[in-house]
């Protein structure tokens, strides 16, 4: 029999294949199988509509990002149920079950519950849609946000409402905020405090009324509203909320100057296809996209195919941008480590996208800072870009067409 | 804020707590008679709310028009369930009927959506956007129509309880269980009949709340705590308090809306809920157990 003895020469030999044998997968994964990507989306529950408008963003990203010649990723769907809780409870499993990098939640709350799991996971985060400042300012270093905070929003919209008024002619003297009290919409609430002063604003808030975002009923809100004889109505309302506004609006026969909405609801797919010709006229000063851009005719062409009936919105473009960052770092990273993953998000310089604004990079804080907002305005249910000037292709109708002169 | 307002709030808040009315009846006939307490209403409501919206979707017919027939269905649906499903558990500890009414309302919820899907539906008719305008005081249509019909059907059923003879009968099964056995009166189909009445009542306040709110799936348990905290304050098991405290609630979340902040109409109906369980446990027009 013969007996092998182990030398050190020997050891040293089996110590490096076994180590590179443990490296190799690792290393295999990187370059040639797909990033799993953990999304998470309200697919159900009060912000469901738009939950799954965000999930058609995810649907038509996977052949624009092999145009581009990036990796594939593979998508790992979750429903947060518009819930804090269960947003934090499914961005765990879907880390237990092997997701990489997560996306989503488009709700300020339930993505700050997710920035926590996976700051504490150390797991990459790119928040598609959520303006609340609070989320990048917490010392974070897995946490990304392609998305305006609120101030931003409300900075651009402001800007952006004055440019309108003057060129209508026309101002508001006095509006009434009605805005929902979850953490969006407070959020919001406090930024306009802090951000109207510095506009110099021809119009002063005569009320603000806070509803709650999963109320079945706001007659009472806007016989409030309406009982102080504002020229125009602000808000920060989600889906289901705009349609019980503009529904309570028609039945009280009250017509605003217009409706100035600051955030999602008033423009989505939903409220247009449910409210008809009584959908036309809110004014909705929101993140959007630069048609001129070459990535958002690609955008524009792959939702018209899939969904013929559905126009570009900011629920798709920004779910679609949050996939075009983790594609494009797990390109240059060519690893799935998450620290590896992180530190490529942090230095994304993407210029071919879709938002308004100069493209797609981030600060220390994991915020991109250099986004721009856009004022659109429904009009004969579609959507046409209203301000600011030199990104528009239609002038506003101000004051919007009363409510009892539609036919 | 001139009166009118006050006036226009307090309107919609009794339309719409007579419906609310209308839906804790069905609770309260269930509970009164049957003695099961029925967590899976305002499941059974956001069912009805759907057939109205199949209805109108694919039929073109109203939910007011449909109200019939859809608590005809809820009637069927209320009597197969205590018939096959509730009437073993009559004699069971009170958390075996909970747990068992509890799963039957998660998958009521589970299968709404496996079939519509999470979205929110509503139902657009003719009248929809349609308001009365009395003086300064403007009323929404269908909320008019709503309120209407749940004193109707409120009226029909109270009738049914007071002058029909099957409806005698159930309401000696409610007085006293034994004795209804010993005159010979079936119980168990009895209590099958109540609890498709109740049913029924869950379904015409379903094809009437249609019209003014939105459904989704996730509706149902939200609706199923109003009825509790309605027939509460009302009553366990008393009619007339279903509806008193429907009413209470409608118009306390309206004014309370109106005078304090609309994210806290929620809580004053619940503090008129702690109120009555400190002062008067029995509700506003429950009889004091003996």
């Amino acid at each position: 029999m013969i007996r092998h003895r182990i030398s050190r020469r020997s050891l040293l030999a089996g110590t490096a294949v076994t180590a590179t044998m443990l490296a190799a997968p690792a290393i295999v994964r990187g370059q040639g199988s797909a990033l799993k990507v953990g999304v998470l989306l309200p697919r159900s529950g009060a912000q469901a509509g738009i939950g799954q408008d965000c999930h058609r963003g995810v649907e038509i990203a996977g052949p624009i990002l092999k145009d581009l010649g990036l990796p594939d990723l593979q998508i790992m769907s979750a429903d947060t149920e518009t819930n804090v809780e269960v947003a934090r409870a499914r961005a765990e499993k879907l880390i237990a079950d092997g997701a990489q990098l997560l996306v989503g939640a488009f709700d300020s709350g339930q993505s700050t519950a997710i920035a926590q799991v996976a700051e504490q996971k150390g797991i990459p985060y790119v928040i598609n849609i959520a303006a609340a400042p609070a989320i990048t300012e917490q010392g974070y270093k897995f946490v990304f946000r392609n998305f305006p905070t609120a101030p931003m929003i409300l900075g651009d919209a402001f800007a952006n409402q004055k440019e309108i008024f003057t060129a209508a002619g026309k101002d508001p003297k006095t509006v009434v905020f009605l805005h929902v009290n979850d953490t969006f919409g407070t959020a919001m609430q406090k930024g306009i405090g802090a951000v109207l002063p510095k506009f110099n604003m021809p119009y002063t808030i005569k009320e603000t009324i806070a509803y709650d975002p999963t109320a079945r009923d706001l007659s009472v809100e806007v016989a409030k509203a309406k009982a102080t004889g504002a020229d125009a109505l602000l808000v920060v309302s989600r889906l289901n909320d705009a349609i019980l506004l503009t529904r309570e609006l028609i039945k009280q026969r009250w017509s605003p100057m217009g409706v100035l909405s600051m955030g999602p609801g008033w423009y989505e797919d939903q409220y247009i296809k449910t409210l008809g010709k009584m959908s036309d006229g809110p004014l909705s000063f929101v993140p959007w996209y630069d048609p001129n851009k070459k990535l958002s005719k690609a955008l524009e062409g792959a939702l018209a195919k899939k969904y013929p009936e559905i126009a570009l919105n900011t629920n798709h473009i920004y779910t679609f941008e949050a996939l075009l960052v983790a594609a494009d770092a797990y390109k240059r990273a060519a690893s799935t480590d998450p620290k590896a993953l992180a530190d490529a998000i942090r230095t994304t310089d993407i210029k071919d996208n879709v938002s308004t604004g100069p493209g797609i990079s981030f600060n220390a804080k994991g915020q991109n800072d250099k986004l721009k907002n856009a004022a659109i305005q429904n009009r004969g249910g579609k959507l046409v870009t209203v301000a600011p000037k030199g990104a528009t292709n239609a002038t506003a109708e101000w004051p919007m067409k009363p409510y009892d002169k539609r036919g | 804020m001139p009166l009118d307002i006050y006036l226009n709030v307090a309107v919609s808040g009794l339309l719409t707590g007579l419906v609310y009315g209308l839906m804790a009846l069905g609770l309260s006939v269930i509970f009164g008679v049957v003695r099961v307490v029925n967590f899976a209403h305002g499941e059974m409501m956001t069912i009805a709310m759907y057939l109205a919206i199949l209805a109108f979707a694919t039929l073109g017919l109203d939910p007011l028009v449909m109200m019939v027939p859809i608590a005809g269905v809820l009637f069927a649906l209320g009597y197969v369930m205590q018939a096959g499903m509730i009437n073993p558990f009559i004699n069971r500890p009170e958390h075996a009927q909970f747990i068992l009414l509890v799963a039957v309302a998660i998958i009521m919820v589970n299968v709404l959506l496996l079939i519509f899907g999470p979205d929110a539906r509503n139902v657009q008719t003719g009248y929809s956007f349609d308001s009365f305008a009395f003086g300064r005081i403007i009323v929404d249509a269908t909320k008019v129509y709503a309120g209407a019909a749940a004193i109707v059907v409120a009226a029909a059923l109270f009738a049914f309880f007071r002058f029909s003879f099957v409806g005698k009968a159930i309401r000696a099964c409610a007085d006293n269980y034994t004795g209804a056995l010993v005159v010979g009166l079936d119980v168990k189909r009895l209590y099958a009949l109540t609890f498709g009445l109740g049913a029924a009542c869950v379904g015409a306040a379903g094809s009437m709340l249609v019209l003014i709110i939105d459904v989704t799936p996730a509706l149902g348990p939200a609706y199923t705590l109003l009825a509790f905290v309605i027939v509460i304050t009302g009553g366990l098991g008393s009619m007339g308090g279903a509806l008193l405290g429907g009413v209470l609630i409608g118009v306390t979340e309206a004014m309370a809306g109106l005078l304090f902040t609309p994210s806290a109409k929620s809580m004053f109906a619940f503090a008129i809920l702690v109120l009555v369980l400190l002062f008067r446990p029995q509700g506003l027009m429950g009889k004091r157990a003996s």
